[in-house]
């Protein structure tokens, strides 16, 4: 039987849109085994509740998604690891939020759980004291002549989150980076149980500021499939605007970034301009620069304001006028372009054996976008372009920005002439059940799930797209000059906060 | 291309905010503050370290735009620096997390003396929403001495410019 088969003869479980398939340790174990002869059934993410440990995959041949679980028998399940090694993070999250080790793990060490929260597996159904101070986290090692270790951070140079990053380097050349997180761990999952979508919207928010809307975006629509709520048509269409001005106006921040990275500050200097006068316009449209609490489940907390829509094309034409010029300002300046090509590349391999999403998917690659699919409205009805490069460059992870900025402006045109009347939102009803949502946020394709408990959530997990980029970072900056990594990580842009739950 | 550019730019005329003074009740309420610690700091210039201490990134979002054209941190004398041995300001976000909580202490243990702290944001000022984690050790001052506060979630560039125009304005007078 095939890896998809194997999971669709588990028990189905009621799941929103899609059932969830408890297998047994046997039949969990078949599928990791056929999982390994595969490729096409890619892992997106790996969870866990109190009793179960959950995993969602994507069988690209027939571009099916599936949801496994199987129930932890004595603190243990089988691990995912060899024969996806994208699940190393997730096995290793698992183990420190709710206490269930993956049985022959690639990795075991410890990785949200830096021995300070006075308890250990705090989403267990009974987190115990922990036992006094944490064991030093050992970093994995490289051997050769003339190796030695450059350790940064978790506070860093810069205006950034926090996060440590091992280096081994020869020279001036990184032979292995580990990078280590955690350090942003709120406890957000513990603070969403017990409270109503409402109310827990609030976090999903706030797991990564850039990306508040497409957090948002994702955990309503595993609300409303929970409660079998549909958002009004009008709800549906402000969502879209919000996620493409918020696309927007990060590519624009990150485009400068970048470019400043690479010790040239004018590029810096007038995509910052643009990135302020889009959160202006955001502002002026709904009240917030970032649209935080603007998307709620079951549709949207406010209309945008008259002045709107023309603060918003006011902001797009402004950027659509100069940006050919920015462009060529980049493509002449072979200083600048020589610290972006042939840097920090990702090949289109190993892009698709961790299923990476967003700019560092498709500059390797990749095509797939959450938009369209699975795909939500408005999105079904609108035309847009997915950009793919296969270079896997800093550079090509520029130009991806670029073309997305270019398909954003179009999307919110089409959206902002055709806005449909009606209600903003739909009051979500007080049930019990289980939902799977997703959005594509600038970052790439972001999922939640959750269970509803008489209208609570009982348990939830949000999957921010940097879980399967960061380790792409940790190889693409493999061979390259230590001088080069601010340059690869911000190509990268990746979250920490975002992973750090 | 860039000259071309640059050019044009000299033409449109400035894009930077306007100044406005800053919070004259604030000022003068630091300044007492200050004048009664004696911590007075050198100058009308500051230099910056940000901390981000558990934050969800949206404060960091609004601090990097503080270093854009529009609003131009350096006008005032103020600039961000890389390492909290040249700092003379923390600007710490977040809810302290249990895992930044060492990393904080130690960043503000690095500072010389004296040294203001900015709590930037509702999760600094208390935890915010965070509030009641078992991760979380609660506002900048459940780690650290806090000076002053900034609002908002997170609050805006203008907020935030205010908000370090009190501290060398108070700096000035004390
Ligand atoms: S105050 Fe708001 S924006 Fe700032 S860290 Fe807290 S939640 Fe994020």
């Amino acid at each position: 039987m095939s890896a998809a088969d194997l999971i669709r003869a588990g028990a189905p479980q009621p799941c929103q849109p899609w059932p969830r398939h408890l297998l047994t340790t046997e039949g969990w174990q078949a599928m990791a085994v056929a999982l390994a002869t595969t490729p096409s059934v890619e892992l997106l993410g790996l969870w866990a509740d109190t009793r179960e440990v959950h995993a969602l995959f994507h069988e690209t041949t027939d571009g099916a998604f599936l949801l496994a679980s199987v129930a932890v028998e004595a603190g243990w399940y089988p691990a995912l690891s060899p024969v996806r090694p994208a699940a190393a993070w997730f096995e290793r999250m698992v183990h420190d939020l709710w206490g269930h080790s993956a049985a022959d793990g690639l990795d075991s060490r410890t990785w949200l759980d830096h021995g300070k929260w006075g308890q250990v597996a705090p989403l267990s159904a009974r987190p115990a004291a922990s036992l006094g101070a944490a064991e030093p986290l050992e970093f994995l090692t490289a051997e050769g002549e003339d190796i030695h270790q450059i350790a940064v951070g978790p506070v860093h140079a810069g205006t950034i989150e926090p996060g440590h990053f091992r280096f081994h380097a020869q020279g001036e050349t990184v032979v292995r980076l580990e990078i280590r997180l955690g350090y942003l761990h709120k406890g957000t999952l513990g603070l969403m149980r017990g409270k109503s979508p409402r109310a827990a919207a609030r976090f999903a928010a706030r797991l990564s500021g850039d990306s508040t809307v497409a957090h948002s975006i994702a955990f309503a629509h595993a609300a409303e499939a929970a409660a079998f709520a549909e958002p009004p048509p009008r709800a549906r269409a402000l969502r879209a605007v919000m996620a493409e001005l918020e696309r927007i106006a990060n590519h624009l921040g990150d485009c400068g970034a970048i470019c400043n990275d690479a010790a040239f500050p004018f590029l810096l200097a007038r995509y910052g301009w643009h990135r302020e006068s889009m959160l202006r316009a955001a502002a002026t449209a709904f009240g917030h620069r970032l649209m935080m609490d603007c998307v709620v489940p079951g549709g949207v907390a406010l209309d945008i304001a008259p002045e709107g829509p023309a603060a918003i094309l006011g902001a797009l034409a402004l950027l659509e006028r100069e940006l050919p010029n920015l462009l060529r300002v980049y493509d002449d300046y072979s200083s600048l372009v020589d610290r972006m090509v042939t840097t920090g590349i990702v090949e289109p391999p190993l892009a698709a054996a961790f299923a990476a999403g967003g700019f560092v998917g498709r500059a390797s690659g990749r095509s797939f976008d959450a938009r369209r699919s699975p795909g939500y409205a408005p999105y079904d009805a609108l035309a847009f372009g997915v950009p793919v490069l296969t270079e896997g460059d800093v550079d090509a992870r520029v130009r991806i920005r670029i073309g997305e900025i270019r398909e954003s402006t179009l999307l919110l045109r089409a959206l902002l002439a055709g806005l449909p009347d009606g209600a903003l939102s739909v009051p979500l009803p007080m049930t019990s059940g289980e939902g799977i949502g997703w959005a594509e946020g600038f970052r790439g394709d972001i999922w939640h799930w959750l269970r509803l408990d008489g209208g609570q959530i009982a348990s939830a997990f949000m999957r921010d797209p940097s879980w399967l980029q960061w380790p792409l970072l940790q190889s693409a900056i493999r061979g390259n000059i230590v001088a080069d990594l601010p340059l690869c990580n911000k190509s990268f842009n990746c979250s920490y906060s975002g992973v750090d739950l | 291309m860039v000259w071309r550019h640059i050019a044009r730019t000299l033409r449109h005329g400035p894009l930077t905010l306007p100044a406005v003074p800053a919070d004259e009740a604030a000022t003068q309420a630091l300044a007492e503050r200050l004048h009664a610690t004696s911590q007075r700091l050198l100058g009308r210039s500051l230099s910056i370290r940000q901390v981000d201490a558990g934050s969800c990134n949206g404060c960091e979002l609004e601090i990097q735009m503080l270093n854009s054209i529009v609003y131009d941190l350096e006008r005032f004398g103020l600039r961000f620096v890389a390492s909290p041995r040249h700092a003379d300001v923390l600007l710490v976000t977040g809810p302290i997390t249990k895992n930044m909580h060492e990393a904080l202490v130690r960043t503000w243990n690095a500072a010389p003396d004296p040294k203001f702290v900015v709590a930037v944001g509702d999760c600094a000022i208390d935890g915010g929403v965070f509030k009641g984690s078992y991760a979380i050790t609660g506002g900048v001052d459940s780690a650290v001495p806090v000076d002053l506060v900034v609002r908002g979630c997170p609050p805006t560039p203008a907020a935030l410019l205010d908000g370090l125009r009190i501290l060398i304005e108070a700096n000035a007078r004390a």
